[in-house]
């Protein structure tokens, strides 16, 4: 029954997203049933952002306890947690401070806490770009010696500069090999895999409805 | 029979376009999707037809893919350091394919690192996959007779936030030193981070995803990458299964038709006779 349940549910839910793709959702039920399902999905998964919350708390309230090494920054963790969710659950007409409306609480943490935060995090990748690109392009063998003069002739392309000096050769020549390296070469071996990714993904989804798949229940 | 059977075939090839473009407004039957549906019965055909040939015991060839090879291998890295082992299924939601292949490659690895008494860690982006990758790791646990070994803080869920998500794991890397990190899914921008991090923290790492944008980044920082399809293909690939296995040849098969459709096509295209050939896989 523990295997059995789960294997029939993704059957009924594959085979219906299939067959609905193939009727008209305007004219006829089972068409709209996709969209259906994925409100459910919707639902559930709205129902499961519990379980997270229990988790993150009981995880950072171990810690705490135990006073394992760091601990003060689980506790920031659990008062962050709190101090965002409790103002914004209150009633906005209890004061203006609260719900999740402009002014508030829960909206002042958002705009000038996380939203700074995770752009900091995001900016941070150029560097991590920067000592990757220094390791993928050191040129210790030719397919790295080609790697690296390929980069950098697209890599000039693509900043005001470098398209300034790339203009200086006669004809068109650095934009045609430009053209080539991007619109050929590359797109070429990136609609490879999509192919090859797009099939492993049909094929997996088919393994799953037809119960053949079962490890992502932990089993076989 | 077969003479029969390929008549049928033919002649719904032939007109599937034909029918595709007399598309009536008010049709229940979507007839501009018929190409799609001769796409999925031949599909599911050949993957059904080399299911069964796995069955009946005919020996299939699978290339050898390192990637996969290595996590065993890397496991036990782990083992001997005695550092933990961090799995990142990803950080798309559950209704992602590409999630549930990273969750059935986590089963595989949570056996094994229950075998080795190896800790697991495994951070997770949204509350469903927090559920699902737990159900995972706790029956991988029980099928390898570990039962008390597992701790249900294995799986841990982070944050909703890319960047928070990202900066948690980042820290965690930092901090405890994983021997092994192995991310297996969706990932975005921030691939490069965890990636860079992981190397940075001197871990073994294997990548996975079927997000092409990415693969550069982790082919950079990781040790071993799985491209695009590789990553449908590794839980049939770790479980040895025949029937598994079948389904990969299927999908292999499929691969050359679209190959040859490929190179018919240009011949076509180049000899300015491939319009009618084209219309054929414009629903698809």
């Amino acid at each position: 029954m523990r295997t059995a349940a789960p294997v029939a549910v993704a059957f009924l839910s594959g085979v219906i997203l299939v067959i609905s793709f193939f009727f008209n959702e305007e004219k006829t039920v089972v068409g709209g049933l996709s969209q259906e399902l994925l409100n459910w999905v919707i639902i559930v998964g709205g129902f499961t952002l519990l379980l997270g919350m229990v988790s993150i708390i009981r995880v950072n309230w171990a810690a705490v306890q135990r006073r394992k090494e760091n601990w003060i920054y689980r506790l920031f963790t659990l008062i962050a947690i709190f101090a965002a969710a409790i103002p914004s659950l209150l009633p906005p007409s209890w004061s203006p401070l609260f719900g999740r409306a402009e002014g508030s609480i829960y909206d002042w943490l958002f705009v000038y806490l996380q939203a700074p935060m995770m752009a900091t995090m995001f900016a941070t990748l150029a560097f991590y770009i920067a000592s990757a690109a220094y390791r993928a392009f050191r040129a210790r063998s030719a397919d790295a010696t080609l790697l690296l003069i390929t980069a950098t002739l697209v890599m000039l392309w693509r900043v005001p500069m470098g398209e300034a000096f790339l203009n200086l050769f006669p004809g068109d020549v650095p934009n045609i090999i430009n053209d080539y390296i991007m619109n050929g070469a590359n797109l070429a071996v990136q609609r490879g895999i999509i192919i090859g990714a797009a099939l492993g993904a049909a094929s997996m989804s088919l393994r799953i409805i037809l119960g053949i798949e079962r490890t992502y229940m932990g089993k076989g | 029979m077969r003479k029969t059977a390929s008549l049928i075939v033919s002649l719904i090839l032939v007109l599937a376009p034909g029918v595709a473009y007399c598309q009536p407004p008010d049709s229940i039957f979507r007839t501009d999707r018929v190409n799609a549906l001769i796409l999925v019965l031949v599909f599911s055909t050949a993957i059904l037809l080399y299911t069964r040939w796995a069955r009946q015991g005919r020996p299939l060839f699978l290339r050898k893919i390192p990637g996969l090879a290595a996590v065993e291998e890397a496991v036990g890295r782990a083992t001997e350091m005695g550092r933990p082992v961090l799995f990142v299924p990803g950080i798309d939601e559950l209704d992602q394919i590409e999630t549930i292949a990273g969750v059935s490659i986590l089963g595989r690895v949570a056996k094994i690192t229950a075998q080795y008494d190896t800790p697991l860690s495994v951070p997770v982006r949204y509350p469903l996959v927090y559920a699902a990758a737990q159900e995972v790791v706790e029956q991988s646990y029980i099928e390898v007779g570990k039962r008390d070994s597992y701790d249900k803080d294995i799986v841990r869920y982070v944050a909703g936030e890319q960047f928070a998500f990202t900066a948690n794991v980042n820290g965690y890397m930092m901090r405890e030193r994983p021997a092994t990190n192995i991310y297996m899914g969706a990932f975005f921008a921030e691939s490069l981070l965890l990636a860079e991090t992981g190397n940075a923290a001197g871990s073994i790492q294997i990548a996975g995803t079927a997000k092409p944008e990415q693969l550069p980044f982790f082919i950079a920082a990781c040790d071993y990458t799985l491209m695009g399809e590789e990553l449908y293909a590794a839980s049939a690939y770790l479980s040895h299964e025949p029937l598994m296995l079948g389904g990969l040849k299927g999908q292999d098969f499929i691969k050359l038709l679209i190959v040859v459709c490929i190179i018919l096509g240009v011949v076509l295209v180049t000899f300015n006779l491939g319009d009618t050939f084209l219309s054929w896989f414009k629903a698809v």
